[in-house]
């Protein structure tokens, strides 16, 4: 009997051939008029991809350069609106979890923001700030702000009250208390917050991207739906996939070398 | 067709009276060698130039002008000319007119349709680079957004439609900033297409419950579409639903059956064709031909701040379109556009358009040369015309002064006098007549025009 690992595995080979296969048999074909107007078949997709990703840093002109190119945009936009949001949240939250009265309240404010779409900042934005690379960053900020906030005062808040006494009787600073029992203490739980915090910001991307044009992998799903160019766009679609699991893949990494034994 | 205005001057058999789109006898295009026609816009300033200072020479008596040259020859002429005139130094004068320019690179935005076609066109034809331009065009996911970057000064000038400068004016649908719009971009060029499954229904009156999309609320688009059904007898805001759909998506729901039928920018008439998901039941020509649809526009802020580079980017506009209202040159262009960076359609689709002949999804092979036409001259009346349907349908509120907001947008004696630097002749007025479905507008009484409707909402 192989091991676990190795029959999963085969598993998901089978299903992923069954499910590509069944596609590609699917497909109408090329008849008169119907190749254009059904989804593309597997092959068609593959053959798309390696013809992107053969080349994928070229850049002819503004409107019209390589999907890694696109990507690399998307990616520096989410790091800074994600980067700007951790910024804030983080140490934000850690005042909130500390104190009962500022968590309560400010709790209104923010169940009122949190459920807020991202597309819906994305006119107000580009009025008040007047800028569309800014606005994009903005609304990602926005949006990925929350789950960090909520996680970071949640983590912090439900410390255990042993570890506070112990650092007490210890007679610790409040600041050491912070750095060196209570953060470590709340690091899971900040981490969890963060990794949704990333996931939040890569859907939201492709959305702003799509409003605001220009670059990005959501200006590309666009441009090539403007062509109803379907290969293009399921190509596009797997690439978000990837790109976000490995986002998601390095955070979960990073929640990994935080935890630790009681 | 040639443009007598720009024959060589000091040629006896060439005629200086006839302007661009001259239609007289002589003027008809059959036969005309199209190599009359200065090859480059150097050249074409020159001939400009030359003909002007001949003309002014005969005083507009040009047969006397054509029995001189037979009897002394272009050369003596010439000669003789240039001893009291420096020509050479009256010629460079006029292609530098204006001065340096304040700032050489600039972002140009475009929504990515056939109206566009002289913006993006200039770019890869070098249209920019000759007026001493480095342009980037930048193409805009959706008008709102067009609109939002030229506002916060993210795009130097834009493509839009003809009826967003008047209405980003007087703040209807925006804040209220004063643009300037120099040239319309192109006339005609739209079409009402038709779900394959509405094929019997081509009367407009078995339209009652029919969802219709349009690009934009303040556009040809929508006016138009109102107009045609409100001849018809339809009101179009309760007997059919208009909504706002972003051309790359209205083939989409097209087929999807979420509209029944959409007036909209090409490609996307022909490309419902293309995908067999449509037919085009009217081209906007057969409402009104010749109407203005897109248009070159800018803040007026620009147009003060920098007036070279606005000057140079004017002329850049006015001469790409020039040269694509030459029929020769449509499927060069359309290969030109095309592509990904550009248009990112079919090149197949882009010439039917650009060319006129196309199939229009019931089985016919149209040829309509006219079908997109391209002339930059932004008539005064055109713009009456459009604040006449904006205060129709309830876009704008209270008195309308037409006249003086059409004036302060529509930069027509601008755009004249830079028809009239290339060698292009503009035409003598600024206000014309039209004739919409057998009803007739006169730009000078709009509000008796307003009050011959049946159906409106004021």
């Amino acid at each position: 009997m192989l091991p676990l690992g190795m029959r999963s595995a085969l598993v998901s080979l089978l299903l992923l051939g069954i499910l590509l296969g069944a596609w590609e048999l699917s497909h109408p074909g090329t008849g008169a008029g119907g190749a254009g107007s059904a989804v593309p078949p597997p092959s068609q997709i593959l053959k798309h991809a390696a013809s992107e990703l053969a080349d994928p840093f070229y850049d002819a002109g503004p409107n019209d350069k390589g999907i890694g190119i696109q990507i690399l945009y998307s990616l520096a936009r989410v790091l800074a609106g994600y980067g700007l949001a951790a910024l804030i949240a983080i140490p934000f939250g850690f005042v909130i979890g500390m104190s009962p009265l500022l968590s309560r309240a400010l709790d209104p404010f923010i169940q009122v923001l949190k459920p807020i779409s991202p597309l819906a900042w994305m006119p107000l934005a580009l009025f008040v700030i007047q800028d569309s690379g800014l606005s994009a960053i903005f609304v990602i900020f926005i949006c990925s702000i929350w789950p960090m906030l909520i996680n970071t005062a949640f983590g912090v808040a439900s410390v255990k009250r042993d570890y506070l006494n112990v650092a007490r009787t210890l007679e610790l600073s409040p600041v050491r208390t912070a750095f060196s029992v209570i953060l470590p203490a709340a690091a899971p739980t900040i981490l969890t917050g963060m990794r949704i915090s990333v996931g939040i910001s890569w859907l939201v991307i492709v959305a702003a991207e799509m409003l605001v044009g220009g670059t990005g992998i959501g200006y590309y799903v666009w441009n090539e739906w403007n062509n109803l160019n379907l290969t293009s766009v399921v190509f596009a679609i797997l690439m978000i996939g990837v790109v976000g699991m490995l986002l998601d893949l390095a955070l979960a990494r990073a929640a990994r070398a935080v935890q630790y034994a009681e | 067709m040639t443009i007598k205005s720009l024959d060589d001057p000091f040629d006896p058999r060439s005629d200086l009276r006839h302007g661009h789109g001259c239609r007289c006898a002589s003027c008809a295009p059959a036969g005309d060698a199209p190599a009359a026609l200065p090859a480059s816009a150097e050249t074409m300033i020159d001939r400009a130039v030359e003909s002007a200072i001949v003309r002014a020479v005969f005083d507009h008596h040009d047969a006397a002008r054509r029995r001189f040259l037979q009897l002394v020859g272009g050369g003596t002429l010439a000669a003789a000319l240039g001893a009291v005139l420096p020509l050479e130094k009256v010629k460079a004068a006029v292609k530098e007119a204006g001065g340096p320019l304040e700032k050489k690179e600039l972002k140009v935005g475009f929504v990515p349709i056939t109206c566009a076609t002289p913006i993006i066109m200039a770019n890869p034809m070098g249209f920019y680079d000759k007026h001493g331009l480095k342009v980037e065009v930048i193409k805009t996911a959706g008008w709102a957004v067009a609109r939002d970057k030229s506002l916060n000064g993210e795009y130097d000038a834009s493509h839009m439609l003809t009826p967003m400068p008047l209405a980003i004016t007087v703040g209807a649908g925006s804040v209220a900033q004063p643009f300037v719009m120099p040239a319309v971009e192109n006339i005609n060029g739209q079409a009402i297409t038709l779900h394959v499954k509405h094929k019997d229904k081509r009367d407009p009156k078995l339209w009652k419950g029919f969802k219709f999309a349009v690009p934009f609320d303040y556009s040809m688009h929508n006016f138009l579409l109102r107009y045609y059904v409100a001849e018809h007898g339809l009101d179009p805001d309760k007997d059919i639903q208009i909504r706002v759909v972003p051309p790359p998506e209205m083939v989409a729901n097209l087929r999807a059956g979420n509209v029944d039928g959409y007036l909209a920018p090409d490609p996307f008439n022909q490309r419902a064709v293309y995908e067999g998901t449509g037919f085009i039941h009217l081209l906007s020509k057969e409402i009104w031909d010749r109407h203005p649809c897109c248009a070159f526009a800018a803040s007026s802020e620009f147009a003060e701040r920098m007036p070279n580079t606005f000057a140079a980017l004017f002329r850049a506009i006015v001469d790409a379109t020039h040269y694509a209202s030459k029929p020769a040159h449509r499927a060069e262009i359309a290969k030109a556009i095309a592509p990904r960076a550009y248009l990112n359609q079919p090149e197949e689709v882009v010439t039917q358009v650009l060319t006129g002949k196309f199939p229009d999804g019931l089985g016919n092979q149209r040829d309509v040369p006219d079908r997109i036409d391209f002339d930059p001259f932004p008539w005064h009346s055109m713009g009456v015309w459009i604040l006449t349907q904006m205060k129709r349908w309830g876009y704008l509120k209270g008195d309308v002064d037409y006249k003086r907001i059409a004036e302060q947008v529509y930069l027509a004696s601008d755009c004249g006098k830079v028809m009239k630097d290339l060698g292009y002749a503009p035409p003598k007025s600024t206000y014309a007549k039209y004739t919409l479905m057998g009803k007739t507008f006169d730009p000078a009484r709009p509000a008796a025009y307003l009050d011959g409707f049946a159906i409106k909402r004021v």
